[in-house]
């Protein structure tokens, strides 16, 4: 009992902290990407000083972070005059709770037996096992949509409480589009559950670490190349980035549903946003690329199409596994990023268009596909 | 009057799209292409030791390519005796639209072709915006400006300013056109008749 509790423990503040290293980490690499994609050197005039020397610390702009981080927090917390203060001070946690909730059943790692990792503790944890991830629940997918369309209803009443017609607008456009988006994700990750018959993401990430085709690693863009793409579209807009960036579009709305918030109420809005690249990242990567696993991959060592198998020891295993999910994360969310730098912003009622009339249709066809083909296979 | 039913206007320059442009997709990942490789190539740079930008990190660095003829700072032209060909007669300060030039006239009986000079001479950087008027209307060629931008970014306006010292360090060897006699020299003064 005690021991479950120790390892949860360590599971939540690895994942808590993951994710905050990412929210930080990606706001700099968000800038410095840019700037390199556009010539640019990108920011870099934050340091920090050794104290009693002259030693200036800039390492390529990472202190911007801790730099805006503290312009938040010190900057006036401005309150507009609203009939519904409450709902406009308990926003921004509805907008950013769920985006961390969502992670829970996200799983960073294979299976976990701590009793071979530390010999010393062997008899205290007696053979007990775990999958790393923080909620080991049956329902994964479903947790994931669940709290993923939380957000619209901060995101509505941040817009809606703000006493402000551009924040209105802002919700209003926020609201259609993502429940619109919502729709379309749902849709496309409907075709990987009639696949892999299970919407528990654990198993999801277990049955990629196969082989299909002969030679090629069972991930599921190899079976859904379409959906992938489908997915990843309707995911960044459903994190409101440019190209789909109109509820928050400055040049017509200033800051759309967040025009009135201001100081750290403000912060969590960008924060959750950033959060929420790297959640899609996750969730892409799990889905699609085969999780925690690199190819051909699984919880002893690797198995090759050829039938070479290399076993690894445990705590191999659990290192790559951990290294290997924060890396696809990372280049998940570094090409998100390059999606936002390079495409210009929808119209408004291009979006909606394009969400009903193109990729709405194409999810459906893409499913009824997928139906059609295992229904002849079996 | 009936209203005629909205008709959108057609322009001159409408794109024409076939299907491979309205697919979306394929133009989407021409563009991604096109970044990826500007972004590959600059972080090569980067890596490798080398700039990957075509910013100029001012102040460390400074451009190289200063026009001839750029309105960097000023400078103060001198006789060959070393004093300032400036009379102080505050044409420059009174025409200047950012008011930034300050003068503080002062007498030198010893020359008397020049019997005024300025015994202070400030120009306030934070302020000036570099038109070169305070050129134009110098009666005697005694402020000139120079491609080379003033060294003080600051974040102080104080330390903004320049005297007279500093406009003073100009000092080519041939440039200044017209003799003038030493000082204390007998000067035949003429016009009074």
């Amino acid at each position: 009992m005690i021991q479950d509790l120790v390892i949860y423990v360590i599971f939540i503040t690895y994942a808590i902290s993951v994710l905050m290293g990412f929210g930080t980490i990606l706001t700099w690499v968000e800038r410095k990407q840019a700037a390199v994609m556009s010539d640019r050197i990108g920011a870099n005039r934050a340091y920090l000083r050794i104290p009693f020397t002259q030693i200036k610390l800039i390492w390529w702009g990472l202190f911007h972070g801790m730099a805006d981080g503290l312009k938040m927090l010190l900057k006036e917390d401005f309150k507009p005059q609203t009939y519904d203060w409450y709902a406009y001070a308990v926003a921004p946690w509805v907008v950013f709770t769920p985006v961390l909730l969502v992670f829970a059943v996200v799983p960073f790692g294979g299976t976990l037996i701590p009793g071979l990792l530390f010999p010393a503790l062997a008899d205290w944890f007696g053979g007990k096992t775990y999958p790393m991830q923080i909620a080991t629940l049956d329902a994964g997918l479903l947790i994931v949509f669940a709290f993923g369309g939380m957000t619209i209803i901060g995101s509505m009443l941040a817009g809606w409480s703000s006493s402000n017609k551009f924040s209105l607008l802002g919700a209003l456009r926020a609201g259609s589009q993502m429940i619109s988006y919502e729709l379309i994700m749902g849709l496309t990750v409907l075709g990987l559950i009639v696949i892999y018959g299970t919407v528990d993401l654990d198993n999801i990430v277990r049955q990629q670490s196969g082989v299909a085709l002969g030679w090629l690693p069972a991930w599921g863009v190899v079976y859904q190349p379409f959906a992938a793409t489908l997915f990843m579209a309707a995911a960044i807009a459903e994190n409101k980035r440019i190209p789909f960036d109109l509820p928050e579009a400055e040049s017509e709305l200033i800051a759309g549903f967040y025009t009135e918030y201001s100081a750290m109420k403000m912060g969590l809005f960008m924060f959750a946003e950033f959060i929420e690249i790297a959640i899609i990242a996750a969730l892409f990567a799990t889905l699609f690329l085969g999780g925690y696993n690199l190819p051909y991959m699984n919880d002893r060592g690797f198995a090759f199409p050829g039938g070479t198998v290399i076993e690894m020891s445990h705590g191999a295993v659990v290192v790559t596994q951990l290294v290997v999910f924060l890396a696809k994360m990372f280049v998940l969310s570094s090409f998100q990023i390059l999606i936002r730098w390079t495409l210009p912003r929808f119209r408004y009622d291009q979006v909606l268009r394009f969400a009903w009339k193109f990729m709405f249709p194409l999810a459906l066809a893409n499913l009824t596909v997928t139906a059609v083909w295992l229904w002849v296979i079996h | 009057m009936a209203r005629r039913p909205y008709v959108r206007k057609r322009y001159w320059n409408e794109p024409q799209m076939g299907w491979y442009e309205r697919a979306y997709l394929f133009e989407i990942l021409r563009g991604m292409a096109i970044t990826s490789v500007v972004f590959l190539r600059n972080m090569g740079k980067w890596i490798t030791g080398r700039k990957g930008a075509i910013t100029t990190y001012y102040p460390e660095e400074r451009r190289w390519d200063y026009a001839p003829g750029n309105r960097g700072k000023h400078v103060l032209t001198q006789r060959p005796d070393g004093s300032p060909q400036c009379i102080a007669c505050n044409m420059c300060a009174t025409v200047c639209p950012a008011k930034v030039i300050e003068i503080d006239a002062a007498l030198d009986l010893d020359d008397p072709a020049h019997p005024k000079y300025p015994a202070r001479f400030e120009i306030d950087y934070s302020r000036c915006i570099f038109c070169g008027l305070c050129v134009e209307a110098c009666p005697e060629d005694a402020i000139r400006m120079v491609p080379e931008v003033p060294d003080f970014p600051s974040g102080n306006r104080g330390r903004m300013w320049i005297a007279k010292e500093e406009l003073l360090t100009w000092r080519p060897l041939k440039d200044v056109a017209k003799p003038y006699p030493p000082k204390g020299a007998a000067v035949e003064v003429r016009g009074h008749g």
